[in-house]
Protein backbone atom coordinates (compact mmCIF):
# COMPACT_ATOMS: atom_id res chain seq x y z
CA UNK A 1 0.00 0.00 0.00
CA UNK A 2 2.91 2.25 0.53
CA UNK A 3 4.25 1.34 -2.85
CA UNK A 4 2.05 3.13 -4.82
CA UNK A 5 4.00 6.80 -4.84
CA UNK A 6 5.60 7.68 -7.74
CA UNK A 7 6.16 11.17 -7.17
CA UNK A 8 9.91 11.06 -6.15
CA UNK A 9 10.91 7.40 -6.89
CA UNK A 10 13.30 5.86 -9.75
CA UNK A 11 12.74 3.79 -12.16
CA UNK A 12 15.76 1.89 -13.59
CA UNK A 13 15.89 2.08 -17.79
CA UNK A 14 18.57 2.88 -20.30
CA UNK A 15 17.26 5.85 -22.52
CA UNK A 16 18.43 8.99 -23.60
CA UNK A 17 16.57 10.96 -20.95
CA UNK A 18 18.03 8.92 -17.96
CA UNK A 19 21.63 9.77 -19.56
CA UNK A 20 21.17 13.49 -19.70
CA UNK A 21 23.11 15.57 -17.55
CA UNK A 22 21.02 16.20 -14.10
CA UNK A 23 21.46 20.17 -14.80
CA UNK A 24 19.91 19.90 -17.62
CA UNK A 25 16.96 17.92 -16.67
CA UNK A 26 16.15 20.44 -13.72
CA UNK A 27 16.75 23.49 -15.91
CA UNK A 28 14.60 22.01 -18.89
CA UNK A 29 11.54 21.07 -16.04
CA UNK A 30 11.44 24.38 -14.40
CA UNK A 31 11.36 26.19 -17.65
CA UNK A 32 8.64 24.02 -18.35
CA UNK A 33 6.85 24.47 -15.95
CA UNK A 34 7.30 28.01 -16.11
CA UNK A 35 6.46 28.39 -19.52
CA UNK A 36 2.94 26.51 -18.53
CA UNK A 37 2.27 29.54 -16.07
CA UNK A 38 2.96 31.56 -18.51
CA UNK A 39 1.33 30.86 -21.65
CA UNK A 40 -2.17 29.38 -20.88
CA UNK A 41 -3.71 29.12 -24.64
CA UNK A 42 -4.71 26.37 -26.00
CA UNK A 43 -2.61 26.38 -28.44
CA UNK A 44 0.68 26.27 -26.30
CA UNK A 45 -0.76 23.48 -24.20
CA UNK A 46 -1.49 21.41 -27.08
CA UNK A 47 2.63 22.12 -28.01
CA UNK A 48 3.78 21.35 -24.35
CA UNK A 49 1.43 18.56 -24.52
CA UNK A 50 2.86 17.11 -27.78
CA UNK A 51 6.27 18.25 -26.01
CA UNK A 52 6.23 16.08 -22.81
CA UNK A 53 4.63 13.33 -24.95
CA UNK A 54 7.47 12.77 -26.92
CA UNK A 55 9.80 12.65 -23.61
CA UNK A 56 7.83 10.67 -22.16
CA UNK A 57 8.14 8.01 -25.25
CA UNK A 58 12.10 8.74 -25.62
CA UNK A 59 12.25 7.85 -21.38
CA UNK A 60 11.16 4.05 -21.70
CA UNK A 61 9.36 4.44 -18.60
CA UNK A 62 5.67 2.37 -18.82
CA UNK A 63 2.96 5.43 -19.14
CA UNK A 64 1.14 3.89 -16.39
CA UNK A 65 3.96 3.88 -14.10
CA UNK A 66 4.14 7.09 -14.77
CA UNK A 67 -0.02 8.12 -14.15
CA UNK A 68 0.32 6.28 -11.34
CA UNK A 69 2.09 9.26 -9.59
CA UNK A 70 -1.42 11.12 -10.68
CA UNK A 71 -3.30 8.83 -8.66
CA UNK A 72 -2.23 10.41 -5.30
CA UNK A 73 -3.02 14.37 -6.31
CA UNK A 74 -6.30 13.30 -7.94
CA UNK A 75 -8.33 14.69 -5.24
CA UNK A 76 -6.58 17.88 -5.35
CA UNK A 77 -7.31 17.90 -9.00
CA UNK A 78 -10.72 17.22 -8.63
CA UNK A 79 -11.54 20.15 -5.73
CA UNK A 80 -9.89 22.50 -8.09
CA UNK A 81 -12.29 21.37 -10.94
CA UNK A 82 -15.28 21.41 -8.79
CA UNK A 83 -14.01 24.91 -7.34
CA UNK A 84 -13.84 26.61 -10.78
CA UNK A 85 -16.70 25.24 -12.57
CA UNK A 86 -19.08 26.78 -9.91
CA UNK A 87 -17.52 29.66 -8.50
CA UNK A 88 -16.51 31.32 -11.26
CA UNK A 89 -18.51 34.34 -12.91
CA UNK A 90 -19.29 34.49 -16.20
CA UNK A 91 -22.08 33.79 -18.91
CA UNK A 92 -24.18 31.18 -16.94
CA UNK A 93 -25.26 27.93 -19.27
CA UNK A 94 -26.59 26.16 -15.95
CA UNK A 95 -28.19 27.60 -13.29
CA UNK A 96 -29.83 25.56 -9.99
CA UNK A 97 -30.23 27.66 -7.02
CA UNK A 98 -27.12 28.90 -5.50
CA UNK A 99 -25.08 26.38 -8.22
CA UNK A 100 -24.40 27.99 -11.40
CA UNK A 101 -22.05 26.74 -14.14
CA UNK A 102 -20.45 29.25 -16.32
CA UNK A 103 -18.99 28.83 -19.75
CA UNK A 104 -15.57 30.45 -18.39
CA UNK A 105 -15.79 28.19 -15.61
CA UNK A 106 -16.13 24.70 -18.02
CA UNK A 107 -13.10 26.16 -20.08
CA UNK A 108 -10.96 26.99 -16.66
CA UNK A 109 -11.20 23.61 -14.92
CA UNK A 110 -10.33 22.04 -18.32
CA UNK A 111 -7.24 23.81 -18.27
CA UNK A 112 -6.74 23.72 -14.65
CA UNK A 113 -6.90 19.65 -15.68
CA UNK A 114 -4.28 19.72 -18.60
CA UNK A 115 -2.30 22.17 -16.81
CA UNK A 116 -1.95 20.16 -13.86
CA UNK A 117 -1.49 16.73 -15.56
CA UNK A 118 1.34 18.72 -17.63
CA UNK A 119 3.36 19.92 -14.36
CA UNK A 120 3.21 16.86 -12.41
CA UNK A 121 3.92 14.22 -15.14
CA UNK A 122 7.15 16.28 -16.13
CA UNK A 123 8.34 16.72 -12.25
CA UNK A 124 7.72 13.11 -11.71
CA UNK A 125 9.80 12.11 -15.33
CA UNK A 126 12.89 13.93 -13.61
CA UNK A 127 12.29 12.21 -10.79
CA UNK A 128 11.99 8.74 -12.21
CA UNK A 129 14.98 9.22 -14.79
CA UNK A 130 17.18 11.25 -12.30
CA UNK A 131 18.93 9.23 -8.91
CA UNK A 132 18.80 11.22 -6.05
CA UNK A 133 22.43 11.47 -5.72
CA UNK A 134 22.70 12.94 -9.68
CA UNK A 135 19.59 15.30 -8.65
CA UNK A 136 21.41 16.81 -5.83
CA UNK A 137 24.52 16.64 -7.31
CA UNK A 138 22.77 18.93 -10.59
CA UNK A 139 21.49 20.94 -7.61
CA UNK A 140 24.69 21.69 -6.20
CA UNK A 141 26.28 22.73 -9.38
CA UNK A 142 23.56 24.96 -10.55
CA UNK A 143 23.23 26.73 -7.16
CA UNK A 144 27.30 26.98 -6.69
CA UNK A 145 27.29 31.36 -7.59
CA UNK A 146 25.11 31.46 -4.77
CA UNK A 147 27.78 30.89 -2.37
CA UNK A 148 29.06 34.19 -2.97
CA UNK A 149 25.95 35.61 -0.85
CA UNK A 150 27.14 33.13 1.89
CA UNK A 151 24.35 30.55 1.10
CA UNK A 152 25.65 26.86 2.56
CA UNK A 153 24.81 25.12 -0.70
CA UNK A 154 27.03 21.95 -0.93
CA UNK A 155 25.53 21.64 3.07
CA UNK A 156 21.58 22.43 2.00
CA UNK A 157 22.35 19.92 -1.04
CA UNK A 158 24.01 17.08 1.05
CA UNK A 159 20.81 17.06 3.48
CA UNK A 160 18.70 17.07 0.72
CA UNK A 161 20.31 13.70 -0.71
CA UNK A 162 20.26 12.19 2.75
CA UNK A 163 16.68 13.04 3.03
CA UNK A 164 15.64 11.61 -0.56
CA UNK A 165 18.37 8.81 -0.33
CA UNK A 166 16.12 7.88 3.51
CA UNK A 167 12.88 7.82 2.09
CA UNK A 168 13.31 4.26 0.65
CA UNK A 169 14.73 3.36 3.79
CA UNK A 170 12.28 4.59 5.94
CA UNK A 171 9.57 3.07 3.54
CA UNK A 172 10.64 -0.31 3.66
CA UNK A 173 11.24 0.20 7.28
CA UNK A 174 7.70 1.43 7.64
CA UNK A 175 6.50 -1.69 6.10
CA UNK A 176 8.36 -3.81 7.90
CA UNK A 177 6.95 -2.42 11.11
CA UNK A 178 2.97 -2.56 9.64
CA UNK A 179 3.94 -6.61 8.75
CA UNK A 180 5.12 -6.82 12.03
CA UNK A 181 1.93 -5.15 14.15
CA UNK A 182 -0.63 -6.42 11.42
CA UNK A 183 0.30 -10.33 12.77
CA UNK A 184 0.21 -9.23 16.24
CA UNK A 185 -3.45 -7.85 15.37
CA UNK A 186 -3.37 -4.32 14.45
CA UNK A 187 -6.19 -3.57 11.97
CA UNK A 188 -4.40 -1.08 9.42
CA UNK A 189 -7.12 -1.63 6.73
CA UNK A 190 -10.17 -1.88 9.10
CA UNK A 191 -12.95 -0.14 7.45
CA UNK A 192 -13.70 1.79 10.78
CA UNK A 193 -11.89 5.35 10.45
CA UNK A 194 -11.31 5.36 14.47
CA UNK A 195 -9.28 1.74 14.29
CA UNK A 196 -7.14 3.44 11.40
CA UNK A 197 -6.24 6.03 13.49
CA UNK A 198 -5.57 3.92 16.95
CA UNK A 199 -3.75 1.66 14.52
CA UNK A 200 -1.23 4.68 13.93
CA UNK A 201 0.14 4.78 16.74
CA UNK A 202 2.35 1.25 16.58
CA UNK A 203 3.60 2.71 13.30
CA UNK A 204 4.50 5.87 14.06
CA UNK A 205 6.18 4.94 17.29
CA UNK A 206 8.55 2.35 16.20
CA UNK A 207 9.36 4.54 12.84
CA UNK A 208 10.36 7.73 14.33
CA UNK A 209 12.26 5.55 16.88
CA UNK A 210 14.72 4.00 14.22
CA UNK A 211 14.35 7.15 12.33
CA UNK A 212 16.60 9.15 15.00
CA UNK A 213 18.74 5.83 15.68
CA UNK A 214 19.35 5.88 12.03
CA UNK A 215 19.89 9.82 12.10
CA UNK A 216 22.74 9.30 15.03
CA UNK A 217 24.55 6.25 13.15
CA UNK A 218 24.66 7.97 10.33
CA UNK A 219 26.07 11.20 12.23
CA UNK A 220 28.70 9.17 13.59
CA UNK A 221 29.55 7.59 10.18
CA UNK A 222 30.16 10.73 8.79
CA UNK A 223 32.33 11.94 11.71
CA UNK A 224 34.60 8.52 11.83
CA UNK A 225 34.92 9.65 7.43
CA UNK A 226 36.34 12.77 8.65
CA UNK A 227 33.50 14.51 6.57
CA UNK A 228 33.54 18.19 7.16
CA UNK A 229 31.70 19.64 4.88
CA UNK A 230 31.73 20.87 1.33
CA UNK A 231 35.46 22.84 1.55
CA UNK A 232 37.68 21.54 -0.65
CA UNK A 233 35.52 18.41 -1.00
CA UNK A 234 36.04 16.44 -4.79
CA UNK A 235 33.91 14.26 -6.61
CA UNK A 236 34.40 10.80 -7.91
CA UNK A 237 32.31 11.35 -10.84
CA UNK A 238 32.56 15.23 -11.54
CA UNK A 239 29.14 16.47 -13.93
CA UNK A 240 30.17 17.63 -17.13
CA UNK A 241 28.29 18.46 -20.21
CA UNK A 242 28.14 16.31 -22.96
CA UNK A 243 27.05 16.39 -27.21
CA UNK A 244 23.93 14.95 -25.77
CA UNK A 245 23.42 17.96 -23.04
CA UNK A 246 23.70 20.58 -26.07
CA UNK A 247 21.72 19.48 -27.96
CA UNK A 248 19.06 19.31 -25.34
CA UNK A 249 19.65 22.65 -24.15
CA UNK A 250 19.18 23.20 -27.99
CA UNK A 251 16.09 21.49 -28.01
CA UNK A 252 14.48 23.09 -25.02
CA UNK A 253 15.53 26.75 -26.63
CA UNK A 254 13.32 26.01 -29.87
CA UNK A 255 10.54 24.99 -27.19
CA UNK A 256 10.19 28.12 -25.38
CA UNK A 257 10.78 29.83 -28.42
CA UNK A 258 7.97 28.06 -29.84
CA UNK A 259 5.93 29.21 -26.62
CA UNK A 260 6.65 32.19 -26.94
CA UNK A 261 6.02 32.72 -30.53
CA UNK A 262 2.83 30.92 -30.24
CA UNK A 263 1.85 32.86 -27.14
CA UNK A 264 2.10 36.12 -28.80
CA UNK A 265 0.19 35.04 -31.65
CA UNK A 266 -2.59 33.67 -29.93
CA UNK A 267 -2.78 36.88 -27.88
CA UNK A 268 -2.54 39.42 -30.55
CA UNK A 269 -5.44 36.86 -32.40
CA UNK A 270 -7.24 37.39 -29.13
CA UNK A 271 -7.10 41.26 -28.82
CA UNK A 272 -7.90 41.54 -32.82
CA UNK A 273 -10.83 39.28 -31.57
CA UNK A 274 -11.78 41.61 -28.65
CA UNK A 275 -11.23 44.87 -31.00
CA UNK A 276 -13.51 43.71 -33.91
CA UNK A 277 -16.45 42.91 -31.02
CA UNK B 1 -2.83 -27.53 12.91
CA UNK B 2 -1.21 -28.40 9.27
CA UNK B 3 -0.27 -26.14 7.04
CA UNK B 4 0.25 -27.13 3.38
CA UNK B 5 1.07 -24.87 1.07
CA UNK B 6 0.15 -25.70 -2.59
CA UNK B 7 2.78 -24.53 -5.41
CA UNK B 8 3.21 -20.95 -3.69
CA UNK B 9 4.75 -18.83 -5.66
CA UNK B 10 5.49 -14.70 -5.43
CA UNK B 11 7.19 -12.03 -7.32
CA UNK B 12 8.08 -8.92 -6.46
CA UNK B 13 7.77 -5.90 -8.44
CA UNK B 14 6.21 -7.28 -11.01
CA UNK B 15 5.82 -5.49 -14.30
CA UNK B 16 8.80 -3.27 -13.90
CA UNK B 17 11.97 -4.41 -15.07
CA UNK B 18 13.49 -4.86 -12.06
CA UNK B 19 10.89 -8.02 -11.42
CA UNK B 20 11.96 -10.96 -9.36
CA UNK B 21 10.73 -14.24 -8.45
CA UNK B 22 11.41 -14.46 -4.69
CA UNK B 23 9.41 -18.06 -4.36
CA UNK B 24 8.84 -20.33 -7.03
CA UNK B 25 6.56 -23.15 -6.94
CA UNK B 26 6.79 -24.03 -3.06
CA UNK B 27 4.46 -26.96 -1.77
CA UNK B 28 5.47 -28.12 1.42
CA UNK B 29 3.50 -30.06 4.43
CA UNK B 30 4.33 -29.07 7.82
CA UNK B 31 2.70 -31.12 10.15
CA UNK B 32 1.52 -30.54 13.98
CA UNK B 33 4.26 -30.34 16.75
CA UNK B 34 7.40 -30.38 14.32
CA UNK B 35 10.63 -27.97 14.65
CA UNK B 36 11.70 -27.14 11.72
CA UNK B 37 14.26 -25.35 10.71
CA UNK B 38 14.59 -23.21 7.55
CA UNK B 39 17.99 -22.42 6.00
CA UNK B 40 19.48 -20.63 3.14
CA UNK B 41 21.35 -18.03 2.26
CA UNK B 42 20.42 -14.00 2.59
CA UNK B 43 17.77 -13.36 -0.11
CA UNK B 44 16.72 -17.05 -0.89
CA UNK B 45 13.26 -16.12 -0.44
CA UNK B 46 13.24 -17.46 3.51
CA UNK B 47 11.83 -14.23 4.62
CA UNK B 48 9.23 -13.84 1.69
CA UNK B 49 8.33 -17.51 2.64
CA UNK B 50 7.48 -16.98 6.31
CA UNK B 51 5.18 -13.86 5.37
CA UNK B 52 3.33 -15.82 3.18
CA UNK B 53 2.57 -18.15 5.52
CA UNK B 54 1.25 -15.81 8.04
CA UNK B 55 -0.79 -13.96 5.60
CA UNK B 56 0.89 -10.30 5.28
CA UNK B 57 1.73 -10.86 1.73
CA UNK B 58 -0.44 -12.02 -1.43
CA UNK B 59 0.85 -14.69 -3.02
CA UNK B 60 1.34 -14.72 -7.28
CA UNK B 61 -0.22 -18.10 -7.51
CA UNK B 62 -0.64 -20.57 -5.27
CA UNK B 63 -1.88 -20.42 -1.70
CA UNK B 64 -1.60 -21.52 1.72
CA UNK B 65 -3.95 -23.81 3.88
CA UNK B 66 -4.18 -23.67 7.58
CA UNK B 67 -5.99 -26.58 9.32
CA UNK B 68 -7.77 -27.03 5.67
CA UNK B 69 -8.78 -23.55 5.27
CA UNK B 70 -7.65 -21.13 2.32
CA UNK B 71 -6.13 -18.11 4.47
CA UNK B 72 -5.78 -16.41 1.07
CA UNK B 73 -9.65 -16.91 0.49
CA UNK B 74 -12.00 -13.78 0.56
CA UNK B 75 -14.33 -14.71 3.40
CA UNK B 76 -11.09 -16.27 5.71
CA UNK B 77 -11.37 -14.49 8.65
CA UNK B 78 -7.74 -13.55 9.09
CA UNK B 79 -8.14 -13.04 13.14
CA UNK B 80 -8.38 -17.22 13.16
CA UNK B 81 -4.93 -17.01 11.54
CA UNK B 82 -3.61 -13.99 13.94
CA UNK B 83 -4.88 -16.25 16.67
CA UNK B 84 -2.97 -19.40 15.91
CA UNK B 85 0.31 -18.49 14.07
CA UNK B 86 2.48 -16.36 15.71
CA UNK B 87 5.48 -14.71 13.91
CA UNK B 88 8.58 -12.87 15.32
CA UNK B 89 10.23 -10.85 12.85
CA UNK B 90 13.69 -10.58 12.44
CA UNK B 91 14.95 -7.40 14.87
CA UNK B 92 11.69 -7.73 16.36
CA UNK B 93 12.48 -5.41 19.20
CA UNK B 94 12.07 -2.13 16.33
CA UNK B 95 8.19 -2.87 17.01
CA UNK B 96 8.24 -1.57 20.15
CA UNK B 97 5.79 1.21 21.04
CA UNK B 98 3.99 1.01 24.39
CA UNK B 99 4.94 2.91 27.59
CA UNK B 100 5.73 0.40 29.35
CA UNK B 101 6.73 -3.24 28.83
CA UNK B 102 3.66 -4.76 30.21
CA UNK B 103 1.57 -2.95 27.75
CA UNK B 104 2.96 -3.58 24.92
CA UNK B 105 3.01 -7.43 25.73
CA UNK B 106 -1.26 -6.78 26.03
CA UNK B 107 -1.39 -5.20 22.48
CA UNK B 108 -1.42 -8.66 21.00
CA UNK B 109 -4.01 -10.35 22.91
CA UNK B 110 -6.35 -7.01 22.93
CA UNK B 111 -6.49 -7.18 19.60
CA UNK B 112 -7.45 -10.72 19.10
CA UNK B 113 -10.33 -9.30 21.31
CA UNK B 114 -9.59 -11.20 24.80
CA UNK B 115 -10.67 -9.62 27.37
CA UNK B 116 -9.03 -7.25 30.01
CA UNK B 117 -8.71 -9.86 32.66
CA UNK B 118 -7.05 -12.92 30.55
CA UNK B 119 -5.41 -10.39 28.50
CA UNK B 120 -3.40 -9.07 31.46
CA UNK B 121 -3.02 -12.69 33.08
CA UNK B 122 -1.48 -14.12 29.29
CA UNK B 123 0.67 -11.07 29.40
CA UNK B 124 2.35 -11.90 33.11
CA UNK B 125 3.29 -15.59 31.87
CA UNK B 126 4.42 -14.58 28.67
CA UNK B 127 6.67 -12.74 30.44
CA UNK B 128 7.35 -14.73 33.19
CA UNK B 129 8.29 -17.48 30.62
CA UNK B 130 10.53 -15.53 28.61
CA UNK B 131 12.36 -14.82 32.04
CA UNK B 132 11.92 -10.85 32.33
CA UNK B 133 11.99 -9.95 36.13
CA UNK B 134 8.89 -8.18 37.55
CA UNK B 135 10.44 -4.95 37.79
CA UNK B 136 10.85 -4.14 34.13
CA UNK B 137 7.61 -4.79 33.18
CA UNK B 138 6.39 -0.94 34.31
CA UNK B 139 9.90 0.35 33.06
CA UNK B 140 9.35 2.02 29.18
CA UNK B 141 10.94 -0.68 27.01
CA UNK B 142 12.89 1.61 25.17
CA UNK B 143 15.08 1.88 28.89
CA UNK B 144 16.31 -1.89 28.34
CA UNK B 145 18.87 -3.67 27.20
CA UNK B 146 19.25 -5.12 23.61
CA UNK B 147 18.51 -8.58 25.10
CA UNK B 148 15.59 -7.82 26.99
CA UNK B 149 14.09 -5.58 24.44
CA UNK B 150 14.13 -8.99 22.05
CA UNK B 151 12.77 -10.88 25.22
CA UNK B 152 9.71 -8.64 25.45
CA UNK B 153 8.96 -8.36 21.72
CA UNK B 154 8.81 -12.46 21.68
CA UNK B 155 7.06 -12.30 24.53
CA UNK B 156 4.15 -10.08 22.94
CA UNK B 157 4.02 -12.28 20.51
CA UNK B 158 3.40 -15.54 22.94
CA UNK B 159 0.99 -13.29 24.46
CA UNK B 160 -1.20 -14.41 21.76
CA UNK B 161 -0.79 -18.05 22.32
CA UNK B 162 0.20 -19.23 18.77
CA UNK B 163 -0.09 -22.90 18.13
CA UNK B 164 2.46 -22.24 15.71
CA UNK B 165 5.37 -19.85 16.20
CA UNK B 166 7.31 -18.54 13.18
CA UNK B 167 10.89 -17.33 14.47
CA UNK B 168 12.92 -15.37 11.86
CA UNK B 169 16.87 -15.08 13.50
CA UNK B 170 15.77 -14.77 16.82
CA UNK B 171 19.22 -15.08 18.16
CA UNK B 172 21.12 -12.64 15.70
CA UNK B 173 22.90 -10.05 17.61
CA UNK B 174 22.25 -11.78 21.10
CA UNK B 175 25.05 -13.16 23.13
CA UNK B 176 25.74 -16.71 24.14
CA UNK B 177 23.82 -16.68 26.98
CA UNK B 178 21.12 -14.87 25.48
CA UNK B 179 20.89 -17.64 22.29
CA UNK B 180 20.57 -20.70 24.83
CA UNK B 181 17.74 -19.35 27.19
CA UNK B 182 16.16 -18.38 23.86
CA UNK B 183 16.38 -21.45 22.07
CA UNK B 184 15.98 -23.41 25.47
CA UNK B 185 12.39 -21.74 25.55
CA UNK B 186 11.39 -22.37 21.54
CA UNK B 187 12.28 -25.79 22.37
CA UNK B 188 10.59 -25.99 26.02
CA UNK B 189 7.15 -24.57 23.94
CA UNK B 190 7.27 -27.31 21.03
CA UNK B 191 7.68 -29.93 23.62
CA UNK B 192 5.59 -29.18 26.50
CA UNK B 193 2.91 -27.69 24.62
CA UNK B 194 3.60 -29.70 21.49
CA UNK B 195 3.80 -25.86 19.46
CA UNK B 196 5.03 -25.98 15.83
CA UNK B 197 8.42 -24.14 15.60
CA UNK B 198 9.56 -23.17 12.34
CA UNK B 199 13.03 -21.38 12.70
CA UNK B 200 14.95 -19.50 10.52
CA UNK B 201 18.63 -19.61 11.60
CA UNK B 202 22.09 -19.03 10.01
CA UNK B 203 23.58 -21.04 12.81
CA UNK B 204 24.14 -24.44 11.26
CA UNK B 205 24.61 -25.57 14.85
CA UNK B 206 21.63 -24.67 16.04
CA UNK B 207 19.60 -25.87 13.45
CA UNK B 208 21.44 -29.19 13.97
CA UNK B 209 21.11 -29.20 17.53
CA UNK B 210 17.00 -28.16 17.56
CA UNK B 211 15.29 -29.13 14.43
CA UNK B 212 13.56 -32.80 13.89
CA UNK B 213 13.40 -31.89 10.55
CA UNK B 214 15.13 -28.87 7.87
CA UNK B 215 14.30 -27.31 4.88
CA UNK B 216 17.00 -25.67 2.64
CA UNK B 217 15.82 -22.73 0.36
CA UNK B 218 17.36 -21.76 -2.77
CA UNK B 219 16.30 -19.39 -5.56
CA UNK B 220 13.27 -19.41 -3.94
CA UNK B 221 12.74 -23.28 -3.96
CA UNK B 222 13.00 -25.35 -1.64
CA UNK B 223 15.97 -27.61 -2.47
CA UNK B 224 16.51 -30.39 0.50
CA UNK B 225 13.51 -31.46 2.81
CA UNK B 226 15.11 -33.89 5.40
CA UNK B 227 16.36 -34.47 9.08
CA UNK B 228 18.95 -32.44 9.78
CA UNK B 229 21.19 -36.10 10.09
CA UNK B 230 20.32 -36.54 6.08
CA UNK B 231 20.62 -33.09 5.28
CA UNK B 232 24.18 -32.12 6.96
CA UNK B 233 25.39 -35.31 4.61
CA UNK B 234 25.62 -33.28 2.32
CA UNK B 235 28.26 -31.39 2.54
CA UNK B 236 29.42 -30.44 -0.97
CA UNK B 237 26.25 -29.21 -2.14
CA UNK B 238 25.51 -27.05 0.83
CA UNK B 239 28.44 -25.52 0.21
CA UNK B 240 27.83 -24.46 -2.97
CA UNK B 241 24.52 -23.05 -1.82
CA UNK B 242 26.54 -20.56 0.06
CA UNK B 243 25.74 -22.61 3.29
CA UNK B 244 27.71 -25.05 5.62
CA UNK B 245 27.35 -28.09 7.82
CA UNK B 246 27.79 -28.10 11.15
CA UNK B 247 31.41 -27.39 12.74
CA UNK B 248 31.71 -30.37 14.43
CA UNK B 249 30.98 -32.42 11.33
CA UNK B 250 33.94 -31.44 9.74
CA UNK B 251 35.96 -32.12 12.08
CA UNK B 252 34.74 -35.50 12.03
CA UNK B 253 35.15 -35.76 8.32
CA UNK B 254 38.97 -34.58 9.23
CA UNK B 255 39.40 -37.18 11.64
CA UNK B 256 38.43 -40.17 9.58
CA UNK B 257 40.71 -38.39 6.58
CA UNK B 258 43.50 -38.69 9.67
CA UNK B 259 42.85 -42.42 10.49
CA UNK B 260 40.65 -42.26 13.63
CA UNK B 261 37.45 -45.00 12.33
CA UNK B 262 34.73 -43.01 13.50
CA UNK B 263 31.38 -42.38 11.91
CA UNK B 264 31.11 -38.90 10.46
CA UNK B 265 26.85 -38.52 10.62
CA UNK B 266 27.24 -36.78 13.98
CA UNK B 267 25.98 -33.51 14.17
CA UNK B 268 26.12 -32.03 17.65
CA UNK B 269 28.95 -32.18 19.77
CA UNK B 270 27.54 -34.41 21.93
CA UNK B 271 27.01 -37.22 19.00
CA UNK B 272 30.60 -36.62 18.20
CA UNK B 273 31.61 -36.95 21.74
CA UNK B 274 29.79 -40.24 22.01
CA UNK B 275 31.27 -41.53 18.61
CA UNK B 276 34.64 -40.86 19.71
CA UNK B 277 35.11 -42.50 23.05
CA UNK B 278 33.34 -45.24 21.13
CA UNK B 279 36.26 -45.93 18.82
CA UNK B 280 39.03 -45.22 21.40
CA UNK B 281 37.70 -48.07 23.70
Amino acid sequence: MLKDVTLGQYYQADSPIHKLDPRVKLVGTLLYMISLFIFNNIYCYAIAAVFLITVIILTKVPVWYMLKGLKAVLFIMLFTVVFNIFFTPGEYIFEFGIFHISREGIKGAVFMIIRLTLLIVSASIMTLTTTPNRLTDGIEKLFRPLKLIKVPVHEMAMMMSIALRFIPILMEEADKIMKAQTARGAKFDSKKFMDRVKSLIPLIVPLFISAFRRASDLALAMEARCYHGGEGRTKMKPLKYKAGDIVSYVILALYIAAMVAVGILSARLAFFQFLSK
Amino acid sequence: MPIITDHLTYVYGSKTTLQKTALNDVSVKIDDGQFIGLIGHTGSGKTTFLQLLAGLIKPASGTVYLDGEDIYAKDFDKRTLRSKLGIVFQYPEHQLFEETVFKDVCFGPKNLGVDDKETELRAYEALKMIGLEDEVFYQSPFDLSGGQKRRVAIAGVLAMKPKILILDEPTAGLDPAGRNDILGLILKLQKEQGMTIILVSHSMEDVAEYADRVLVMDKGSIVFDNTPREVFKHHEELKELGLSVPQVSVAMSKLREKGLPVKTDAITVEEAVKEIIRVLR
